[in-house]
């Protein structure tokens, strides 16, 4: 490839991709998938694209690799425009979802393809092959065809299709959705791994917020085509921008009131103790269900009394969800703790969000 | 669900199985007079016992060789079903891709109009395909048996069914691994349309194979002959009442069939399950 033989991405210095107002409208959709839409994907790293389906996630990694052509703006890699070069110029890998393996061809001959494409000689394909085949521990499996395989092993032909060529750019578009559960948890940790090890600079698009928080090095969470927030994944989820990040990344309680003195008053008028925030503000307040406390406040923060409703066994933990007024309020408890008819949890205020009206985050003095 | 025994005795199993035997019976008994004739000397053919072999004789084989051209026949057969195979994986192959995963406009309108062609059996153009020909003067030539049937509209909607049921990811991934168009048809799309192939193959080769109508329309003389119509002929011309050498020739022509369903059985079904409409 490169006439020093640098064949990895580390070696060579991947390039930080750019997307600086971008648009794209399908043809005869009435509204843009996107529109304006600005990232910058650190070099080296992952950026993992978190958001519901249908929130563009999947449209725009598209878009990054050719598959769709855009309607506005610009993306480079690096120093290099691309936003108009085809796919398969455009030098950049994927891992697909349901893997997108040739049927007819040998689990050697998929690796090899994207190699076979460039016109390398027939001794350094072989070479690269096994390279990348050790690297993902499918080596025993060459001569398969992919319909042998399970979807694990299948998986992991699609990464080793993907990283053999040594990419700069590296996509990945749910390529854990399809397994269960314990094998998605073993991948993810082997994807990380091997990412830090060919230093590709990764997009990954998932709508799992576990993935998307141990996986990521730059966390992008997305909705109706929309940046909602980005930034480092602990950033995120530790001060979440508004309501829609606060409950799209740790199922966040959010409880919409008025603040008084020591208490926050629902707009049902259900009441739940608060203090030390000012009163009259119209917020939403939200805590997550693994940050509560048994019993009442000590040092301030919020304090609810309320009837329990269901109780769902989580294995070491139960979960609660306790009715305040109407408002379901879900809460972990450890399994055993003596559960009555009604239940006082409190909430610290370094673990309590406050947003306004409209969503937005709040910062109060305390 | 008692049925499901395993006993070969149970009394459903030897009702189905009679049942079976019969059709058999009765599907290859024809095939068997086609035999015993021709292996029979000609005055024993109408001798009383038709279900046993009497005398065994080559001599009906013989004739056959020695009057008629049939190894001409043979090799103008193979040829005109190769070449017809050939053809229309060149225009089936490309044509159904780009039915089934490409964007162009008039896609949909192209579709039905493939889809138009599958209706319309092959008689009824048979007239204006002819006048095509003899305009091009290739009345009489074995042109004339291939290319009007390189262009398959059942070819294109059986592949383009086949393409349709592999996920477009598979395409988008040959195209970031680096394949233009020419890589995409060549090495991705032909490999992987292998199974279909063969079962189109196999539908094309027997269907051509045994072609009688359209020879028999186009062809004048014996030299672009192929078996069914070479034997035909070579019944009416020289042999108008002698069966035996009649069912020799008949043998020979179903002979490459045979022979090609018994290496290929599981394939040949395939085929006609997938003609019916059922891809893999």
């Amino acid at each position: 490839m490169t006439p020093d033989g640098k064949t990895t991405a580390k070696a060579r210095g991947a390039p930080e991709v750019t997307l600086t107002g971008l648009g794209k409208t399908y043809r005869g959709a009435s509204r843009p998938t996107f529109a304006d839409l600005s990232l910058i994907c650190p070099a080296g790293r992952i950026t993992v694209i978190v958001g519901p389906s249908g929130c563009g996630k999947t449209t725009l990694l598209r878009c990054v690799c050719g598959l769709e052509s855009t309607s506005a703006g610009s993306i480079r890699f690096g120093e290099r425009e691309v936003t108009t070069v085809d796919a398969e110029r455009r030098g950049v890998a994927m891992v697909f979802q349901n893997y997108a393996l040739y049927p007819d061809k040998t689990v050697a001959g998929n690796i090899g393809f994207p190699l076979r494409m460039a016109r390398l000689p027939k001794a350094e394909i072989g070479r690269r092959v096994a390279a990348a085949a050790r690297l993902v521990r499918i080596e025993d499996y060459l001569e398969r065809r992919p319909a042998e395989l399970s979807g694990g092993q299948r998986q992991r032909v699609g990464i080793a299709r993907a990283i053999v060529r040594g990419p700069d750019v590296l996509m990945m578009d749910e390529p854990l959705s399809n397994l269960d559960t314990k094998l998605r948890a073993e991948m993810r940790a082997e994807l990380g791994a091997l990412q830090r090890q060919i230093g590709a600079t990764t997009i990954y698009v998932t709508h799992d917020q576990t993935e998307a928080l141990t996986l990521a090095d730059h966390l992008v969470v997305m909705r109706g085509g929309v940046i909602e927030q980005e930034g480092n994944p602990e950033d995120v989820f530790l001060r979440p921008r508004n309501t829609f990040v606060a409950d799209f990344m740790g199922r966040m309680n959010l409880i919409e009131g008025t603040s008084g003195e020591g208490r926050l008053t629902t707009e049902e008028g259900d009441e739940a103790k608060l203090t030390g925030y000012p009163a009259g503000h119209r917020v939403v307040l939200g805590f997550r269900p693994e940050e509560v406390t048994l019993g009442s406040a000590v040092e301030g923060g919020l304090t609810v009394t309320a009837p329990i409703g269901r109780r769902e066994l989580l294995g070491t933990e139960v979960l609660v969800t306790l009715r305040l007024g109407e408002r379901p309020l879900r809460v972990r408890v450890p399994v055993g703790t003596p559960l009555g008819e009604d239940i006082t949890i409190s909430v610290p205020p370094k673990h309590l969000h406050f947003f306004g009206e409209d969503g937005q985050r709040i910062e109060f003095a305390v | 669900m008692t049925s499901r025994s395993t006993s070969p005795f149970a009394p459903g199993q030897i009702a189905i199985h009679l049942a079976l035997a019969a059709g058999a019976v009765f599907m290859l008994l024809p095939f068997w007079l086609m035999i015993r004739a021709a292996l029979t000397p000609e005055a024993e053919i109408f001798s009383g016992n038709m279900l046993t072999l009497g005398t065994v004789t080559l001599d009906n084989f013989r004739r056959v060789f020695a009057e008629v051209p049939i190894i001409r026949y043979y090799l103008n057969g193979i040829f005109v079903v190769v070449a017809i195979f050939l053809g229309q994986i060149v225009i089936c192959v490309p044509a159904a891709y780009a039915l089934a995963r490409l964007h162009f406009a008039g896609r949909e309108l192209s579709l039905w109009i493939v889809l138009g062609a599958l209706m319309i059996p092959y008689q009824v153009t048979a007239i204006p395909v002819y006048v095509i020909l003899a305009q091009f003067g290739l009345i009489d030539t074995r042109s004339a048996l291939i290319l009007p049937f390189v262009a398959n509209a059942f070819g294109v909607f059986l592949l383009r069914q086949f393409f349709l049921a592999i996920p477009g990811s598979v395409f988008e991934a040959a195209r970031l691994d680096g394949a233009g168009a020419f890589h995409m048809l060549f090495s991705v799309v032909l490999p992987m349309a292998r199974p279909a192939l063969v079962t189109f193959g196999i539908f094309s080769f027997v269907s051509h194979w045994n072609d009688y109508f359209w020879p028999s329309f186009v062809l004048r003389s014996d030299a672009a002959a192929t078996i069914p119509f070479g034997i035909v002929r070579f019944l009416d011309a020289e042999l108008g009442s002698d069966y035996g050498p009649q069912m020799a020739a008949a043998t020979l022509a179903v002979l490459p069939l045979l022979a090609g369903f018994l290496l290929a059985q599981r394939q040949f079904i395939n085929g006609i399950a997938m003609s019916a409409g059922q891809v893999e």
